[in-house]
């Protein structure tokens, strides 16, 4: 019996697809079976991230209204042999056209074919967040370190605290930039988890190759080498059970000149 | 026959007016009957006297809204006296329930998130944080064990007695009974810790240190004997 994970965050633009997409593929690459699924009917991305837009024939609504089967509107991710799939939404509905009862179905079927089902869920507090937390077991809160998605962060954790069904929400900051951190410009890691006290679960640098592995339609994670592809990996490794050290995001100084004048100033 | 054994309304003067005792074992109509006879039997008041004021015990009779009304407006009929208090052995269960609610501290764990608005009839002593855009809503007084950086209001039915007190206090909002404080634009990085709200005589809300509270609002202290 699998569990379903809902990654959600409130604000918009955080990173909720690109972490759905590159948790899903690190849970694939350490040998589960992952289903993801897109619930931002009318405006999905899941597909485009992961690569898989060409080849949509059914989707999420198609699903829930019997007008194919669950197998039929699953699209494979050809990475894996068969360890990773995509439920897509459609893009010509809008987030009325699922409701909360659908979704739990849908997912209570599909529990028992995966080890995790990923919820891909939109931004907002309306019916598509209602539909994406209604089947899940556990949430994921992305948020990056700015104070408007932390408060919209901390809406949603109140609201998914009503959910009973649910376990308490974890954490992943998003897009930490090092040299904000270490010019005290931004709030940090322990501002934001001193802030809406939940477990933290990951913390995510910013670098630009996640922009350009969004371009070339491959999640970052595929990356052995990256920052970012190691930071989801290590995430998906804590999803699993296992205790992986939160690695510090570099707040080195830029140079040996910079890290002597800063040595000096300090005193 | 001697009426006089069994008097339904007995008159006391005290220092601050009269004293009406209103017997509890007749029937309301009786007593209205007797309240009226002996108001107009006893005195003739002069234009120039001063009010009177009259406290009215009717013992361990309940008596409703309406019936309140009417035995003040008996006594209102006499120019010169006016009805200070109702005192009364009993009360409802509601009343009881509602009396209990509000003289209770209701101790909640928890963090106050955006959105949410967590509202007591009585003290709320809250464990935990009052995150932005949070309210805590207080009949009575407000105690936090965390950090308020919400709203608080307390006495929210008009209590200007009621005091807000927090761990660490950097609230958007202090509201207490009618009266609103905005927070300064910038919060110091130090020096919010320990703090308490309470109104002033002006009824200007007065942020200061813990231990003032004190010599504003004794009776806060719920210890007998003392110290």
């Amino acid at each position: 019996m699998g569990e379903a994970i809902v990654i959600t965050s409130g604000k918009g633009g955080v990173g909720k697809t690109t972490t759905s997409a590159n948790l899903g593929t690190s849970l694939a690459l350490l040998g589960k079976k992952v289903c993801l699924i897109d619930t931002d009917i009318g405006l999905r991305n899941l597909d485009v991230i992961m690569g898989l837009e060409n080849r949509i024939i059914y989707d999420l609504v198609d699903v829930v209204e019997g007008r194919c089967k669950i197998h039929q509107a699953l699209i494979k991710d050809k990475h894996f042999e068969d360890l990773l799939y995509l439920l897509p939404a459609p893009q010509n509905s809008d987030k009325s056209a699922v409701n909360e009862e659908q979704m739990r179905k849908l997912i209570s079927d599909m529990k028992p074919d995966y080890d995790y089902i990923l919820i891909d869920c939109p931004a907002g507090i309306e019916q598509g967040f209602r539909n994406a937390i209604a089947g899940a077991d556990k949430a994921i809160i992305v948020t990056t370190a700015e104070r408007p998605a932390v408060r919209d962060a901390d809406r949603i954790i109140g609201l998914l605290e009503k959910e009973e069904q649910i376990e308490p929400p974890q954490l992943i900051i998003n897009r930490i930039r090092g040299h904000l951190l270490h010019e005290d410009e931004e709030m940090d890691i322990d501002g934001v988890t001193d802030f809406l006290k939940i477990d933290l679960i990951g913390v995510i640098p910013d670098d630009d190759q996640v922009i350009v592995a969004a371009n070339k339609k491959e999640p970052i994670a595929y990356n052995p080498d990256n920052r970012v592809s190691l930071a989801y990996r290590n995430i998906a490794r804590r999803i699993l059970g296992e205790s992986v050290p939160l690695t510090p995001i570099g707040v080195e100084p830029k140079g040996f000149m910079s890290k002597l004048k800063k040595f000096f100033s300090v005193r | 026959m001697n009426k006089r054994i069994q008097q339904n309304v007995m008159i006391k003067g005290t220092k601050d007016g009269f004293m009406l005792h209103l017997d509890d074992s007749c029937s309301f109509s009786e007593l209205l009957k007797e309240l009226e006879a002996k108001l107009s039997a006893n005195y003739q008041f002069q234009e120039n006297d001063p009010s009177i004021s009259v406290k009215v015990h009717t013992g361990n009779r309940y008596l409703d809204d309406e019936q309140v009304e009417k035995i003040k407006e008996v006594i209102h009929k006499k120019k010169k006296l006016f009805v200070d208090e109702m005192l009364s052995n009993v009360l409802t269960k509601d009343e009881a329930k509602r009396w209990k609610d509000e003289n209770q501290v209701t101790t909640v764990t928890k963090v106050i998130r955006s959105g949410q608005v967590f509202e007591v009839p009585g003290d709320l002593l809250l464990i935990g944080d009052v995150n932005p855009d949070g309210t805590v809503r207080a009949g009575g007084n407000i105690y936090i064990m965390g950090q308020l950086k919400g709203i608080a209001h307390a006495g929210y039915k008009g209590n200007n007695e009621a005091i807000i007190a927090a761990s660490v206090m950097k609230p958007a909002q202090l509201r207490i009974a009618g009266q609103v404080n905005l927070s300064p634009d910038q919060y110091t990085k130090w020096g919010h810790d320990l703090e308490c709200a309470f109104m002033d005589e002006e009824e200007n809300i007065i942020i200061e240190k813990l231990q003032v509270l004190k010599k504003y609002r004794p009776n806060l202290n719920r210890l007998e004997g003392g110290l």
